[in-house]
């Protein structure tokens, strides 16, 4: 059974956050807004297994896609090139941006 | 914050791609951080032990990747009082002073 928020194909932006502490949601996708390509499992978050809580429940992970051009301001590549990134469900938001 | 590992985008210089051999040390070194990870219930997991490197600080930059690993086991062993201080202090002399002999011969 999937708690999954989120569903393929739906646009979604990854919070702007730069709290302290162990994080997996590269620092360069951080605000930046992409598709949910599919969820990848329920897997243990790692912001709590860094700091020795095995106890808590799985989360939510899943592949998003982003344009390169929707990271990278200057990006002179492909236009259509595109960047597939693990990011756990609490580190994303409904967007109405596709 | 962006910590050590979060690299992405920014400017890296030129990878060094030569293959080098592992010291003997640095065998024991993973050996000893399998062990703690796979020991029921774990001592340890990866991720706390990526996030003791990062927490190295300036070390981080001065420190090779083994010795990188080697004080975040030994900083979290600390941490979790598997290990005291006096202890970790007591056997590094011991384990110098026998390298010495060992050389001297």
């Amino acid at each position: 059974m999937s708690t999954a928020k989120f569903a393929a194909g739906q646009p979604v932006r990854v919070r702007a956050a730069f709290p302290l502490g162990h994080i997996r949601t590269p620092y360069y996708t951080r605000g930046c807004v992409g598709t949910i390509e599919s969820l990848a499992g329920l897997d243990p978050n790692p912001e709590h297994l860094a700091y020795g809580r095995h106890d808590q429940p799985p989360v939510p992970l899943y592949r998003v896609r982003f344009q390169q051009s929707a990271l990278w301001p200057a990006y002179r590549g492909n236009p259509q090139d595109t960047v597939v990134v693990d990011i756990f469900e609490h580190w994303l938001e409904a967007s109405d941006h596709a | 914050m962006r910590r050590p590992h979060d690299v992405g985008g920014l400017e890296a210089g030129p990878i060094d791609t030569e293959e080098h051999l592992s010291e003997p040390w640095e065998k024991r070194l993973r050996v000893m951080a399998r062990f703690l990870q796979r020991r029921q219930p774990p001592i340890v997991t990866v991720d706390e032990l990526r996030r003791g490197i990062e927490d190295l600080g300036e070390d981080y930059n001065h420190l090779s990747y083994n010795e990188c690993w080697t004080a975040s086991i030994a900083n979290i062993l600390l941490q979790k009082g598997v290990i005291s201080v006096e202890e970790l202090g007591r056997k590094m002399a011991e384990v110098k002073t026998r390298w010495k002999k060992d050389r001297a011969q």
